[in-house]
């Protein structure tokens, strides 16, 4: 479904991404691991558009993307979760979640639905569903930030290290709710500092390093084969 | 010498409609700053281009609300190809280019009104004549209308903005241009749109004013550097502090012009903008930043 095939990406002059291939399928959960500063971030920036690559593809469902604004992306149905969450700090949490839902083609009782679905999950957003995004703590913003992808019914959702600096009761959630969207056949391309978890939670995974991708396995294999992390993670 | 109440009122209701003219125009200013980070110094001569549009209307059909109505549509117009031809291309470049750019487009409308229009001055007939008496004073029910219409459209965006599909889009935007985009929201588009809106309150204040002094291509500056002393004083980007701001600059003219000469009186606006820029550079009428 999503294809990066030697995807070069820079900021400004310097060279990000050395040539990266990724493939996800329809529905799977598929992890990026990596030490800090190998471009794990700047993957999931390329594909959702927010920097073009400088050579190779990227390919939706069949159709080039790499050189499409993000906004053309989002309803083409990839949704993103940033690292840093990006909520917008002054808008209410519905107003968080209505940047995705106020779209064309969403009947009242569609919104209705997935307004639901979220609060059926979050059950926490409901409650502060008129407070403001910046008065919500790290965790809450964090299940903001993936509920607002959730509104724009996306094929395949870039979670950018969801679970980093949650208290452990809250990865438990990150963790359910990964499970939740895979169960509805939603696929994820996870970028994960916790290991175990993304191990735990994803068919696949990718390891990078400096800016390439340097292995590519099932993730039981790397389970099973604990020195593949040790080497290229360092853990 | 006791305090002349009557000075004090008559004054007090002049600075609230000139408060409420310049919160119209600084709106629109603060509104495409916030979004956009864009510094428009022709948005004082969308001012004056629409009240010159709303005064040829006025000459050819004789209704004050048609000429605000097309005034408003046609300098929406304006404003939104000059932002895709001029603005858009810069956006996320160094300000000085935008402030280069936006003061050519001041220079280019200032010159096109005087071609056009000629170099005396128009004046637009209020659509409203009655008077009542304020003391000493027959004062003109036009200026109470002004304040109360200014304040109606003011109303009108603050609603549009809180509870509209589009506003939600506008305050995203405004927030993180990223995110939104990353969201399905046509940031680009979602900035033409701001910049039309900016400029159509732009054009409404122009033809508000017409009434009240004469139109010429010169007054543009005017309402520039006095939007941008309240935009900066309310805090950049901040819409309810620009607000706040322009009736307060516009309270503290008129109170100075009972001591000074009412030429003099416009240093008070300055000497706030210093001050605040001195002790408070982000604005009187915002919370204290954390």
């Amino acid at each position: 479904m999503l294809t990066l095939r030697d995807v070069h990406t820079y900021y400004g002059k310097s060279h990000i991404l050395h040539g990266v291939s990724i493939e996800v399928g329809q529905g799977e959960v598929v992890g990026l691991l990596g030490r800090n500063g190998v471009g794990k971030s700047t993957t999931l920036k390329t594909i959702i558009g927010l920097v073009h690559p400088a050579q190779g593809s990227v390919d939706f469902e069949g159709q080039d993307i790499s050189r499409m604004p993000a906004h053309r992306l989002a309803r083409l149905g990839i949704g993103y979760v940033p690292e840093d969450r990006r909520i917008f700090r002054l808008l209410s949490v519905l107003e968080n979640l209505r940047t995705g839902l106020d779209r064309q083609g969403v009947s009242p009782e569609r919104r209705d639905a997935l307004l639901d679905k979220v609060y059926t999950h979050f059950p926490v957003l409901r409650e502060r569903r008129q407070q403001a995004g910046g008065t919500l703590s790290g965790g809450e913003q964090q299940m903001l930030s993936i509920a607002r992808a959730m509104m724009l019914e996306p094929k395949i959702i870039l979670l950018d290290e969801p679970t980093e600096g949650l208290m452990p009761r809250m990865v438990g959630q990150i963790r359910e709710i990964i499970q939740v969207l895979h169960r509805e056949g939603i696929a994820i391309l996870l970028v994960e500092q916790n290991v175990p978890l993304t191990l735990d939670v994803t068919d696949r995974v990718y390891i990078m390093e400096k800016g390439v991708v340097r292995h590519h396995a099932p993730a039981a294999d790397v389970r099973a084969n604990q020195d593949v992390i040790h080497q290229y993670l360092g853990v | 010498m006791g305090l002349p109440l009557d000075q004090i009122f008559i004054q007090t209701v002049n600075g609230l409609v000139n408060g409420m003219i310049l919160a119209l125009v600084a709106s629109g200013l603060t509104l495409i700053f916030g979004i956009m980070d864009v510094v428009n110094f022709a948005h004082g001569d969308l001012v004056m281009l629409g009240a010159f549009v709303g005064a040829t209307t006025m000459l050819n059909t004789g209704n004050f609300w048609l000429a605000l109505l097309v005034a408003a549509l046609v300098i929406a117009i304006v404003g939104a190809v000059l932002q895709v031809t001029t603005l858009r291309p810069l956006l996320g470049r160094d300000p000085l280019m935008t402030i280069l750019a936006t003061f050519g487009m001041s220079l280019v409308f200032q010159k096109y009104a005087l071609w056009q229009w000629g170099p005396s001055a128009r004046k637009i007939q209020e659509p409203i004549t009655g008077q009542f008496s304020m003391f000493y004073l027959q004062y003109p029910w036009y200026r109470v209308a002004t304040a109360i219409f200014a304040g109606a459209i003011i109303g009108g965006l603050y609603l549009f903005l809180k509870y509209g599909k589009y506003g939600i889009w506008i305050r995203a935007t405004t927030q993180d241009r990223v995110m939104a985009s990353a969201m399905g929201i046509p940031v680009p588009l979602v900035h033409t749109g701001v910049f039309a809106i900016g400029s159509a309150m732009a054009a409404a204040s122009g033809v508000l004013f017409g009434p009240l002094a004469g139109v010429t291509q010169t007054i543009g500056l005017d309402f520039t550097l006095r939007a941008f002393i309240v935009v900066v004083v309310g805090g950049m980007g901040n819409l309810g502090g620009s607000i706040l701001a322009s009736i307060f600059i516009s309270l503290l003219e008129a109170y100075a012009a009972l001591v000074v000469s009412p030429a003099q009186a416009v240093i008070v606006s300055f000497l706030a903008l210093i001050l605040t820029l001195l002790f408070r550079p982000t604005g009187l009428f915002v919370p204290t930043p954390k």
